[in-house]
């Protein structure tokens, strides 16, 4: 049987349009084998949490550069929870203050990637924390 | 167009070149026994856009250069030396630092520090909420409030940003664009309320919706009816504040979106094609309205490419002006622009390398010729920037003026081997990516089959994919990294958004609602026929209605934009 391929979700929430970031994530992680979903611009945390369970999806990868991570994470975090999905890891990349990165991780991110991070970084995460070896070791 | 068809025929056109008797003898005698000995560093040399660059370059390059058709003198076409005869010796580029955040009190404190040391026009940055016309207290704006600019929602909050800042004597840039019109109207009623003249306040709105769709993404309607109020603003200006900018056609978006420097260069001016044609298409005569069209680039790390960048956006507007659009008027051909130095290229690591990066970016942008310039801060791939901050990157431009020299002649550059060859080559990239745009049917049509945006993306994960193979070189990411202090940075708080709820609920109970509900109401008629929105936009400003309520209004009629997302 065929493997099944680590499914991510790549999630633009707010109102900030910058979105180079998601893209070449969103690249990057498919070239690296993974099924990568990209909901668009501009999305509640509620649409990213419902995308999330229609999908299936294994990571949840948010890109926020707008200052808005402090409102944002901590509620798609609780409808998560709602729907049953808290083992699905929610990583985020962009511009977040060094003082927000333990209050983040405090409510439940699971990593955050800041600029200058390489690809193949996330790539690894990814693999370390839902590829077939995390299963094992679990 | 892909890179590898271009760095053939730059090849091809290299092997092409005449070199002379004594260059050959070089090659021979002095260059291929060094090569034997000690090879050169990298197989292949490029900018930072990927574009290659030679070893050498002499006269052999400039063959087929014109001396008085390609350079000429300041103040003339074809103004590759720049659109004055006396340049930066006449009068400094201006520096406008760009700020914005938290409330409009906030903000204006900052903007008043600012001209007190030494600031010569203003910038002002805007928060998300207020760019996509949504006021502070609707449900989206939750926790983006005064985060990345200043929350301006209503003329209340316009009137306290520019309080004790006399609007007849400071020029204002305004980043705004989906929303340019219903901002600028409120700026024009504080300058009423002033007491300043429209005839003769200056500065500039963004209004350059265009490039939102390419790359900054802020846009709330259809590219038709955006521009049409884009248009509106035009007609607008021409007739009532002839000394505004109606517009500042963009490529810094598209270069942060990860554009090279010949796309950013081709797609800027092809948007602002696209406006002209579209003004013309108004029934407005090109030379009362193209004189208030401005620019506005990246300026970015690779130091000579972006020199070549400006110098060759010169070249090609006043050939398209004149060529194209039949324009007369030596200000409808002179292209006039603002720089931003690069916001992507700033590091979260090692961030006081930033200063070094700003200052050679800006070195850039003053000599190839700018009128104004932003330098931005070293915090700012963590967070907007501090006082302390800020203040070092206004230093840094008063160091350029005064000290370093370099504004003490007109386009020192000019004339170099190097920097006229490569002006010829970003100018030839970029109208190949004009007449395949022109083939397109415009970029409204490119825009919506996603063909600027596929380029950059593309771009984008090539140079991403380039530093991560270590290809190219960021000090302090990828090499020559070190453990470090986290840094001080600006903190904004959710008090920001509580205050403007508030502001808003008081401003809402004491205007006249039955007035704002009829100007809104003809607004919105106004939009279903074909009349120039700008005075209903006015009217309804001056009673107090808010930008949501405006822009609302005119959602009804327009719709939104959803784009299709490519990756």
């Amino acid at each position: 049987m065929p493997e099944r391929k680590i499914r991510v979700l790549i999630a633009k929430p707010g109102l900030d349009g910058h979105d180079r970031g998601a893209k070449v994530i969103a690249r990057a992680l498919r070239d690296a084998g993974m099924e990568v979903i990209y909901t668009g611009l501009r999305q509640t945390p509620e649409m990213i949490a419902a995308a999330a369970a229609q999908e299936d999806v294994d990571v949840i990868g948010l890109s926020i550069l707008s200052g808005a991570h402090n409102t944002l994470c901590p509620r798609l975090l609780e409808l998560l929870r709602e729907k049953q999905m808290e083992d699905v890891p929610v990583i985020i990349g962009g511009i977040i203050p060094e003082a927000d990165i333990p209050g983040l991780k405090q409510v439940g991110i699971a990593a955050i990637f800041l600029p200058g991070t390489a690809t193949q970084e996330i790539v690894d995460f990814i693999h370390k924390r839902v590829g077939p070896e995390a299963g094992k070791s679990a | 167009m892909s890179d590898t068809t271009k760095t053939a025929a730059t090849v091809e056109t290299a092997q092409k070149r005449r070199a002379s008797q004594h260059e050959r003898e070089w090659e021979e005698k002095t260059l291929q026994p060094t090569l034997a000995r000690s090879p050169e560093r990298l197989a292949e040399f490029t900018t930072i856009s990927g574009h290659p660059i030679r070893r050498l370059y002499t006269q052999a390059d400039l063959a087929d250069w014109d001396v008085e058709r390609d350079l000429g003198l300041p103040g003339e076409p074809p103004y590759t030396r720049g659109i004055h005869a006396t340049m930066h010796r006449g009068r400094l580029w201006t520096m406008r630092q760009f700020a914005g955040f938290g409330s409009a009190a906030d903000t204006n404190k900052r903007f008043r520090y600012l001209l007190t040391q030494g600031q010569t026009g203003l910038s002002t940055a805007f928060d998300l909420p207020t760019l996509m016309g949504y006021d502070s207290d609707h449900p989206l704006s939750e926790g983006e409030v005064g985060k990345c600019g200043v929350a301006i929602s209503s003329l209340a909050d316009m009137e306290a940003l520019f309080d004790q800042i006399p609007l007849s004597q400071v020029t204002t840039s305004m980043t705004i664009n989906s929303p340019a019109a219903v901002i600028w109207a409120m700026y024009l009623a504080v300058a009423e309320k002033q007491g300043a003249d429209w005839k003769k306040i200056s500065g500039t709105i963004q209004n350059d919706i265009l490039k939102e769709y390419i790359a900054q993404k802020e846009y709330i309607y259809p590219p038709e009816p955006s521009m049409r109020l884009v248009i509106d603003t035009f007609e607008f200006g021409m007739k009532h504040t002839p000394k505004f900018n109606t517009i500042s056609v963009s490529g810094y978006h598209i270069r942060e979106a990860g554009s090279t420097a010949i796309q950013e260069l081709a797609f800027t001016l092809r948007d602002g094609i696209e406006y002209v044609d579209w003004g013309l298409r108004r029934g407005l005569p090109v030379d009362e309205f193209a004189p208030q069209l401005s620019f506005f680039f990246n300026s970015h790390s690779d130091f000579f490419e972006e020199i070549a960048k400006f110098r060759a956006a010169r070249r090609i507007w006043v050939k398209t002006m004149k060529e194209r659009f039949g324009a007369r008027s030596p200000r409808s051909c002179a292209l006039r622009f603002h720089t931003q130095t690069a916001g992507c290229s700033l590091t979260a690591q090692q961030p006081y390398n930033n200063v070094v990066r700003t200052a050679l970016q800006a070195l850039a942008a003053v000599l190839g010729g700018t009128q104004s310039l932003h330098t931005n801060s070293l915090d700012e791939a963590w967070a907007l920037p501090t006082e302390f901050a800020a203040t070092l990157a206004l230093r840094t431009q008063q160091i350029l003026a005064h000290e370093s020299g370099v504004a003490n002649t007109v386009d020192p550059l000019g004339g170099s081997y190097f920097v006229e060859t490569l002006t010829n080559e970003v100018e030839a990239g970029a109208w190949e990516y004009i007449h395949r745009i022109d083939a397109l049917g415009g970029m409204v049509h490119a825009i919506e089959n996603s063909y600027p945006q596929r380029e950059i993306a593309e771009a984008s994960y090539r140079y991403q994919m380039a530093v991560d193979r270590k290809e190219k070189i960021v000090v302090g990411v990828n090499e020559f990294t070190a453990e470090e202090q986290p840094l001080e940075v600006l903190q904004i708080d959710e008090s920001v958004a509580q205050q403007q709820a508030a502001t808003l609920k008081r401003l809402r109970d004491e205007r006249s609602a039955e007035e704002v509900r009829r100007r809104l109401d003809a607004l919105q008629k106004a939009a279903e026929g074909k009349a120039n929105l700008m005075p209903f936009i006015y009217d309804a400003v001056k009673v107090y209605a808010t930008l949501g309520e405006i822009c609302d209004a005119m959602r009804t009629v327009f719709g939104t934009y959803e784009e299709t997302a490519i990756t």
